[in-house]
């Protein structure tokens, strides 16, 4: 048994139903869980783990 | 013996840290690291490489979220191994108790201390947060993962 926060305040989680999903490709791989009461989504949490970079390569070339 | 061209390492690293200044400004009077913040934005929004500074427009609004985002967490220093230079936040980006309803894909991290100058610019998969926490970790620090990279 858990509080979890929820548009209508803190929420026993045992009312509430969870749906929890994921994506995992190249650039991310991404966990989202959700909680909804009564066909109402009352909470949406997302964790996203950035895979890719921003790299300046050739920086001479844009510098000389 | 021979000489090789190359751009030094050390330049690229001392690049991250404006040790080297070509032009005639900013004007730097303190040794201390600049604050850097992320900012959240819209999936409609039409950041990219031709950003040059923060903007509240196409950023996200909604419960729990303030205008301009979060502070980045800059504990670890910029650094490089092989030939290029790298920094990465030392902590995750975590927006706690928001509300944002319409889809976001992208943050913005630039620089609060020097006007807001954009920095980089990241997306990822359209989300939306209910009543939530969204948190946004960082790829490893390292030469070939890290999330700034001059090579």
């Amino acid at each position: 048994m858990a509080l979890i926060t929820t548009t209508k305040g803190e929420m026993d989680d045992s009312l509430l139903e969870k749906r929890e999903g994921s994506v995992d490709n190249d650039n991310e791989l991404t966990r989202w869980v959700e909680y909804w009461l009564d066909g109402e989504l009352v909470h949406r949490s997302v964790h996203v783990h950035l895979k890719k970079n921003v790299l300046a390569d050739g920086v001479a070339a844009m510098i000389g | 013996m021979a000489n090789t061209q190359a751009m030094c390492t050390s330049f690229k690293t001392e690049l991250l840290t404006a040790t080297h200044n070509f032009g005639t400004a900013p004007t730097r009077g303190t040794g201390t690291a600049d604050t850097f913040y992320g900012a959240l934005y819209l999936a409609s929004a039409t950041l990219n490489a031709s950003t040059t500074a923060y903007t509240a427009t196409g950023e996200v609004s909604g419960p729990g979220y303030s205008a301009g985002g979060i502070a980045v967490t800059n504990a670890t220093p910029p650094t490089s191994s092989g030939t290029t230079a790298y920094w990465t936040p030392s902590a995750s980006l975590v927006y706690t108790g928001v509300t944002l309803t319409t889809a976001f894909d992208t943050v913005l991290i630039y620089n609060q201390t020097q006007s807001n100058k954009a920095v980089s610019v990241h997306t990822f998969g359209s989300q939306t947060i209910t009543a939530g926490t969204f948190i946004l970790t960082m790829p490893a620090n390292t030469n070939t993962t890290a999330l700034l990279r001059l090579a």
